[in-house]
C-alpha cells in the first residue's frame, strides 16, 4: 500500500481545486498560529516591561483577530476537505459501478464466464490482507489516540494462538473472507466489493480530507517556523534545524517497528472477534447440544488469555510512544532552560525567548499529525486500492448502433474463447447455427464451456477468435441494448433481486400486466409453490427476504425469461434442481413457447427437453499438429434426425 | 443515560482500575500544565537577571514535569488498555450467555449473518466505552479543576476566565459535536442500503444488463450515492463548525486570561513575572478538553451499539426452565446410557412418544402461516417424514420439539410430560435436533463432531462419522480428524457439511432424532445417497425427518404433510 498512489491521485482530479483551496486554508490557519505565538509573546513581554494596558489594547485586538481567523480557517479546512473528499469518493464508487455494468455488457464481468472469478481468485490473498489492514488501521486508530509512532498493540502473531480456546469447538481460525457478512446465496466477492465501495471508500475521507493537505502542511509549516525563528534568533533556528530530522526519523523507526507488530496484534484481536462471531452464529447449534454455557466460559477464557498476552506486548510497544513523548517534553524543558540561561546572560530578550518557546511545539506538530493521519487512512487506502485494481485501465465503450429486425438465424463461426488461468481455451473453433423455430439442446459435461456459449450468444462475452453473426450482421455491430431486448435468458445461477416474487419475474419488463406475469409464472411452474405462500406473488424474496429453494429460484428466473417474449431464448439448465414432475411441466412449457423462436437449451442430462437438434460439446483442447481436436461434433441438422442422436 | 448505566453494569468494570486510569490521565495532563507554567515563569524570571543558582528549584521542576508527563501517560495507557480488555472480556461472556437463551428466535435473527456480525461488532464496541468514552471526560474534569484552582491561586479572575473557557470547550463544544453527529444514523442507514444495492448490482450485473434493468439499478445506486454525498457535506459543514468553535473557545480563553493578567499586572494585583506562567497554564490546560468533541461522537456510537445489544438482550427468552423440573420416565434413557436398545419398539409404549397436541403458533413474519392446530405423534423407534414447502412451518415444529419455543396454544409432550415442566437440559439430552442450518465451527472435524458429546474419544467420533457415510472421506484426509472445516464449514463441500452435522447428531446418541431438511442444498444424487446412509444408520431410534422432497418420504414408516399450518397424513407415494 502506497501513501501516494498515483492512480488514486489521478482520481482526485475532480476535486483538485477544492483540495488546493483546502491546502491554502490550512496554510492560512498555520500562519495564524505562528502569528498568535508572536503576539502572545509580545503581550507578555510588554506586561513585564510595565507597558500600560491601554497601549497593549491594539495588540490584544490583533490576538483576538488572529484567534477568530484561525478558527475560521481551520474550520473551513475541515469542511472543504471533507467536501472535496465526498466528491472523490462518489466518483470512485460511480466509476466502479459503471465499469462493472459496462464489463457485464462486454463480457468482462459476466458470471457466466470465469473472467471475474479468476480475477477474484488472483486477488483473494491481497484482499484478505486488506481486510486485516482495515481492522488493524481502524482499531489502532481508535485505541492509540493520535500519537503516530506508538503502535496501540503489537506482538508476534504466534501469540494469537495463545488467545484461542485450545480444544474448544469454537476456536477461531479466523481471517476467512466470509466474516458472516454475506447473505446466503450472495457471491462473497460481490458482497466484499460492495463493502469496499461503501464503507471502505467512506474511510478514504480521512486520507483525502486530512492526510493529503497535511502532506503540504508538514513541509510548509516547519519551514515557516524556522523562517520566523531565524528572524528572531538565529541560534535557536540552528538548534531547531538540527533537531528537526530527529523526530521524523525517530517516528519512522518506531513506526515501522511497531506498525507490523501492532498489525499482527490487531489481527489477533479481529480473530478473537471472529471467534465470538463464530460462537454467536453457532449458538442455536450449541444450545441444541447443551453446550452454550460451556462455550460462553471458553469465550471468557480466551478473551482473558488474549488480555494477558496483549498486555505483555503493550508494555513494550507503548514504550516507543513514551520515548516520543519524552523527547517532546524533555525537548521543551531543555529549550526552556537554554533560553532562560541565555536570557540571564542578556544574550536574548524576553519577548524573543517566549516566542521561540511558543513556536517550538509547532515545529513538530504537523509532522506528528501527518503520521497519525496516515495511520487513520490505512483503512480507506486499502479499500481504494481494491477498487482501483478492479477498475483497471479505462476503456471507451463501443458505440454500436446496428439493428437487424426480424432476424432469422444466428451463427457462431470458429468461435474460440480463452480465459486467463486456464491452460487451454474454453471454447475452440466452435460452429453453431441457431434458427428461429427450432429448439437446440447443447449438452456436455460440466465445465465444458456450455455457459460460455450462452454468454457469447448474449454478447456478454466477446470471442477471442471467430464471429457471431445475426443474419450476417456481426454481433459487434449491433446495438447491445437492442440485442438484449431480443433475448430471454435463464442463467445457470439466477440472481434473486430484493423485492417481491412479482418484481423478480417482471425484472425485464416492470410494466408488464398482471395477466402476462401470471401467464409466465404459470408456464414456468411458479404458480404451484406460490399458491402455498400466504402472500403469494407479493412474498418478498432476495437478500433479507424469504429464501426460495434452488429449484424455486430457477422457476422464477425462467418466468422472468419467458416474460421477455423475445425471439431468442437461452435457457441454461432449466430443469436443474427440479423434481421430475416440475421438470416435466417446465419442459412442456419450453416446447410450447418455442414456436417462432430460436431456443438454445443447455442441459447436462441429455434426455429431458424435447429438442429438434442436439449439439454435443466436448472439452476443448489446444489443437495438435493434425488439427484433429474439435470442440463440437458436427451438428445433426435435420430435425427428424434428432431422435437418432438421442 | 439509562443505556450507559446498564452497559456499565453489564461490563462490571473494576472501579479501582478505572479510578487509577483517570488519575494517571489527569496526572499526565497536569504534568504538561506544570511544565509550561514553570517554563513560562522560568524565562520571565530570568529576564530579571537573578543569580542562576536561585533558579535551581524551578529548573529541576521543569525537568521533573518533563519526565513525569510521558511516564504518567505511559502508565495511563497500560492501565486503560488493560481495563478495556477486561471490560471487553466480561461483556463478551455476559452477552454470549444472555444471547444463548434468546437464539434462535422467532424473527430468525440467528439466520441473519449481517445482524449477528453487527451484534458482535456492538459487543466489541464496549471496549471503547471506558477507553475513549468515559475516561477522557473524567480526566478532563479532574485536570481541568486542578488547572482552574492553580490559576485561581495565582490570579482569581484568571481562574474564573479559565473555568468558563474550559466549561465551554469541554461541555458546549462536545454537545454540539454530538448534536451534529446525529446524522450519523441516517448516514449508516443510507450506507447499508447502498451496500445492499451494490451487492445486487455487482453480483447480478449480467442479468440486469440482459434484462435491460441496468439503468434502473444504476439510477438507484446513484441516487443513494448522491444522498450519501449530501449527508457527507452536511456533516462536513457541521464538523468544520465544531472544529472552528473549539479553536475559537480555546483561543479566546487564552486571550481572555492574558487580558485579565495584563490588567492585574497593571493594577499591581499580579507580579508581571507571573503573566507568562498564567498564560501558558491556560494554553496547556486545554489539552484535556481537545479530545472531548471526538469523545462525544465515540460515546454516542458506543451507546448506539449498546442500545442495539441491550434491545436484543432485553427480549424475554422464548422459554424458561420450570422452578422444579419434572423427572423424565426412566424408560426414556438419556444420551449414551444404553441408548439404542432401550428405545426399541418393544419398549415403545413404556418409553412414550413425542407428541404435538393441537399446537398453535402465531405466524412469526408477514408471510408465514404459523401453526393452526397441528397434531403429530412420534412413537419410539418409528420413522416419520414431515413434508412441506419452505415457509410452511416445518422448522417451527422442529424447534417446538426441542423447546426452542413454546406453542401459543396446545401442548408438546414427551412421554406424557409437557415439555414446559422439564429442564431444557434433560429434554435435549433425549431429543436431538439436527438443524437445517446446523453450524460448523471454525475448528477441526473432531471438535465439531465431539460437540455433541465432549468426552467422546476418537473411536466414537470415527464411528459416528462412518454412520454418516464419511468414514472413507475422513480416512483419506491427510490430517484426518484434525482437518479444519473453515468458518461455518467453508472448507468442506455442502454434502460433507451436512454429513458432519449428521455425524454430530449420531454421536449425541439420543433416543429421538429430529432432522430438519438434511438434504437441503444438496443435488439429487447426493441427497439420495445421504438418505440411504441416513436410514440405515438410524437403526431403532425414533426419527422425524422434515423435508420438502417428497421422494425422500419413501424411506420412512409414515408420511405427514404440513399444509397451511396443519398436519395431515399422506399416503406413501408409489407404494
Amino acid at each position: 500500500m502506497r501513501a501516494l498512489d498515483p492512480r488514486l491521485l489521478r482520481r482526485t482530479r475532480a476535486a483538485r481545486v477544492a483540495l488546493g483551496v483546502d491546502v491554502v486554508l490550512g496554510l492560512a490557519a498555520s500562519a495564524c498560529v505562528l502569528g498568535q505565538a508572536v503576539v502572545v509573546a509580545a503581550l507578555v513581554a510588554g506586561a513585564f516591561d510595565g507597558r500600560p494596558v491601554a497601549e497593549q489594547g491594539r495588540l490584544l485586538a490583533v490576538l483576538v483577530g488572529l484567534v477568530v481567523a484561525r478558527a475560521a480557517f481551520a474550520g473551513s479546512v475541515e469542511s472543504v476537505g471533507r467536501w472535496a473528499a465526498g466528491r472523490v469518493m462518489s466518483d470512485l464508487r460511480r466509476a466502479l459501478v459503471r465499469h462493472r455494468l459496462r464489463g457485464a455488457g462486454s463480457g468482462a464481468g459476466s458470471r457466466a464466464d470465469s473472467n471475474a472469478g479468476s480475477r477474484a481468485g488472483s486477488r483473494a490473498d491481497s484482499n484478505a490482507d486488506s481486510r486485516a489492514d482495515s481492522n488493524a488501521g481502524s482499531r489502532a486508530d481508535s485505541n492509540a489516540g493520535s500519537s503516530a509512532g506508538s503502535g496501540a498493540g503489537s506482538g508476534a502473531s504466534g501469540n494469537a494462538r495463545g488467545g484461542r480456546a485450545g480444544g474448544s469447538a469454537g476456536s477461531g481460525a479466523g481471517g476467512s473472507a466470509r466474516g458472516g457478512g454475506a447473505a446466503p446465496g450472495v457471491p462473497v466477492e460481490s458482497a466484499e466489493i460492495a463493502t469496499a465501495a461503501v464503507a471502505g471508500v467512506d474511510a478514504l475521507e480521512t486520507y483525502l480530507a486530512r492526510y493529503l493537505p497535511q502532506v503540504v502542511l508538514a513541509v510548509a509549516v516547519p519551514v515557516a517556523v524556522l523562517a520566523v525563528t531565524l528572524a528572531i534568533d538565529p541560534t535557536s533556528a540552528a538548534i531547531m534545524l538540527v533537531t528537526l530530522p530527529a523526530i521524523p526519523v525517530l517516528m519512522a523507526l518506531v513506526g515501522r517497528f511497531s506498525e507490523e507488530r501492532a498489525r499482527a496484534r490487531w489481527q489477533a484481536l479481529s480473530r478473537l472477534s471472529n471467534h465470538v462471531l463464530d460462537v454467536v452464529r453457532g449458538l442455536p447449534t450449541l444450545r441444541a447440544y447443551n453446550r452454550a454455557e460451556a462455550q460462553a466460559d471458553l469465550v471468557g477464557a480466551s478473551a482473558e488469555q488474549y488480555r494477558l498476552t496483549t498486555m505483555q506486548v503493550l508494555r513494550v510497544s507503548f514504550l516507543s510512544g513514551a520515548v516520543l513523548d519524552l523527547a517532546a517534553t524533555i525537548g521543551t524543558a531543555l529549550v526552556a532552560v537554554i533560553l532562560g540561561v541565555r536570557v540571564i546572560d542578556g544574550d536574548l530578550g524576553l519577548q524573543a525567548a517566549l516566542t521561540v518557546l511558543l513556536l517550538t511545539p509547532e515545529l513538530y506538530a504537523p509532522i506528528r499529525s501527518l503520521g497519525a493521519q496516515y495511520h487513520a487512512s490505512v483503512d480507506g487506502l486499502a479499500a481504494a486500492e481494491r477498487i482501483l485494481d478492479l477498475l483497471g485501465p479505462e476503456a471507451a465503450p463501443a458505440e454500436a448502433t446496428g439493428r437487424c429486425p426480424d432476424w432469422r438465424e444466428i451463427r457462431l463461426t470458429g468461435v474460440t474463447v480463452a480465459r486467463p488461468g486456464r491452460s487451454g481455451p474454453v471454447l475452440h473453433e466452435l460452429d453453431l447455427r441457431l434458427r428461429r423455430g427450432e429448439v437446440v439442446a447443447l449438452v456436455g459435461p460440466s465445465g465444458v464451456g456450455k455457459s460460455t456459449v450462452a454468454a457469447v450468444l448474449l454478447g456478454l462475452c466477446r470471442p477471442d477468435r471467430g464471429a457471431v453473426t445475426v443474419d450476417g450482421h456481426d454481433l459487434d455491430t449491433l446495438d447491445p441494448d437492442w440485442w438484449h431486448r431480443q433475448v430471454g435468458w435463464l442463467p445457470q445461477r439466477p440472481t434473486m433481486f430484493r423485492g417481491t416474487i412479482r418484481d423478480n419475474i417482471a425484472l425485464g419488463d416492470p410494466h408488464a400486466s398482471p395477466q402476462r406475469v401470471a401467464e409466465a409464472a404459470r408456464l414456468a411452474g411458479v404458480d404451484g409453490f406460490v399458491a402455498e405462500l400466504r402472500l403469494g406473488y407479493d412474498t418478498r424474496i432476495g437478500a433479507g427476504g424469504r429464501g426460495l429453494s434452488a429449484g424455486e429460484q430457477r422457476r422464477v428466473a425462467l418466468a422472468r425469461a419467458l416474460l421477455r417474449d423475445a425471439p431468442l431464448l437461452v435457457l441454461d439448465e432449466p430443469t436443474a434442481n427440479l423434481d421430475p414432475e416440475t421438470a416435466a411441466v417446465v419442459c412442456d412449457a419450453i416446447g410450447r413457447v418455442a414456436a417462432g423462436r430460436a431456443v438454445l437449451v443447455i442441459e447436462h442430462r441429455p434426455d429431458l427437453v424435447p429438442a429438434d437438434r442436439r449439439v454435443q460439446l466436448r472439452p476443448a483442447e489446444v489443437p495438435d499438429e493434425s488439427g484433429a481436436a474439435e470442440a463440437a461434433v458436427p451438428e445433426t441438422p435435420v430435425p427428424d434426425q434428432a431422435a437418432a442422436v438421442r | 443515560m439509562r443505556t450507559l448505566v446498564r452497559l456499565v453494569r453489564l461490563a462490571r468494570p473494576p472501579l479501582g482500575r478505572l479510578l487509577l486510569s483517570v488519575l494517571l490521565g489527569a496526572a499526565a495532563v497536569l504534568a504538561g500544565v506544570g511544565l509550561m507554567t514553570l517554563a513560562g515563569y522560568l524565562i520571565s524570571r530570568c529576564a530579571q537577571h537573578p543569580p542562576v543558582l536561585s533558579l535551581t528549584v524551578v529548573i529541576v521542576g521543569v525537568r521533573a514535569f518533563g519526565v513525569a508527563r510521558p511516564v504518567a501517560r505511559y502508565a495511563e495507557r497500560l492501565v486503560s488498555h488493560d481495563l478495556a480488555f477486561r471490560v471487553l472480556a466480561r461483556t463478551r461472556v455476559a452477552a454470549v450467555r444472555l444471547l444463548a437463551v434468546r437464539l434462535p428466535d422467532r424473527a430468525g435473527r440467528d439466520r441473519d449473518g449481517d445482524l449477528l456480525a453487527r451484534l458482535v461488532g456492538d459487543i466489541d464496541a464496549t471496549q471503547n466505552l471506558f477507553l475513549r468514552g468515559l475516561s477522557p471526560p473524567l480526566v478532563a474534569l479532574v485536570s481541568g479543576a486542578a488547572s482552574v484552582v492553580a490559576a485561581a491561586l495565582l490570579l482569581p479572575s484568571a481562574g474564573l476566565v479559565l473555568a468558563a473557557g474550559l466549561l465551554a470547550g469541554g461541555v458546549l463544544v462536545p454537545a454540539l459535536a454530538a448534536a451534529a453527529g446525529r446524522s450519523g444514523r441516517r448516514r449508516a442507514a443510507v450506507r447499508a442500503e447502498l451496500t445492499a444495492e451494490l451487492v445486487e448490482l455487482l453480483g447480478g450485473a449480467p442479468e440486469l444488463v440482459v434484462h435491460g434493468a441496468d439503468r434502473a439499478a444504476l439510477d438507484r445506486v446513484e441516487r443513494l450515492d448522491g444522498e450519501l454525498v449530501r449527508l457527507g457535506r452536511r456533516d462536513a459543514v457541521a464538523a468544520g463548525l465544531v472544529e472552528g468553535l473549539a479553536l475559537l473557545v480555546s483561543g479566546l480563553t487564552v486571550a481572555g486570561v492574558l487580558a485579565t493578567c495584563l490588567h492585574a499586572a497593571g493594577d499591581g494585583r499580579l507580579d508581571p513575572v507571573l503573566v507568562a506562567a498564567v498564560t501558558l497554564l491556560a494554553i496547556a490546560a486545554f489539552e484535556a478538553v481537545v479530545p472531548l468533541p471526538a469523545t462525544a461522537l465515540v460515546l454516542r456510537a458506543t451507546l448506539e451499539s449498546g442500545r442495539r445489544l441491550l434491545e436484543l438482550v432485553d427480549r424475554p427468552p422464548a422459554v424458561r426452565d420450570p422452578a422444579v423440573p419434572a423427572a423424565l420416565p426412566a424408560a426414556l434413557p438419556a444420551a449414551g446410557s444404553a441408548a439404542g436398545s432401550a428405545a426399541g419398539s418393544a419398549a415403545g409404549s413404556a418409553a412414550g412418544p413425542l407428541v404435538l397436541d393441537g399446537v398453535h403458533v402465531r405466524p412469526d413474519d408477514s408471510d408465514g402461516w404459523g401453526l393452526r392446530g397441528a397434531d403429530l405423534s412420534l412413537a419410539p423407534g418409528r420413522r416419520l417424514a414431515l413434508l412441506g414447502r419452505s415457509g410452511s412451518g416445518k422448522t417451527t415444529i422442529a424447534e417446538l420439539l426441542v423447546r426452542f419455543l413454546d406453542p401459543d396454544g396446545g401442548r408438546v409432550r414427551l412421554a406424557g410430560a409437557d415439555l414446559r415442566t422439564l429442564a431444557q437440559r434433560d429434554l435435549r439430552a433425549r431429543v436431538t435436533l439436527d438443524r437445517q442450518d446446523a453450524y460448523l465451527f471454525a475448528s477441526t472435524i473432531r471438535e465439531n463432531v465431539r460437540l455433541a458429546r465432549p468426552g467422546a474419544d476418537d473411536a466414537a467420533v470415527e464411528a459416528a462419522l462412518r454412520r454418516a457415510g464419511l468414514g472413507d472421506w475422513v480416512a483419506g484426509l491427510p490430517a484426518g480428524l484434525d482437518t479444519p472445516v473453515g468458518e461455518d464449514g467453508a472448507a468442506v463441500s455442502g454434502g460433507e457439511r451436512r454429513r458432519l452435522a449428521l455425524a454430530r447428531a449420531f454421536l449425541a446418541d439420543t433416543p429421538v432424532l429430529v432432522l430438519d431438511e438434511p438434504t437441503a442444498h444438496l443435488d439429487r444424487p447426493a441427497a439420495t445417497a445421504l438418505m440411504t446412509d441416513l436410514m440405515s444408520a438410524t437403526d431403532d431410534r425414533a426419527v422425524l425427518l422434515i423435508t420438502h422432497r417428497s421422494e425422500e418420504a419413501a424411506h420412512t414408516d409414515g408420511v405427514l404433510r404440513l399444509r397451511r399450518g396443519r398436519i395431515v397424513a399422506e399416503p406413501i407415494r408409489g407404494g
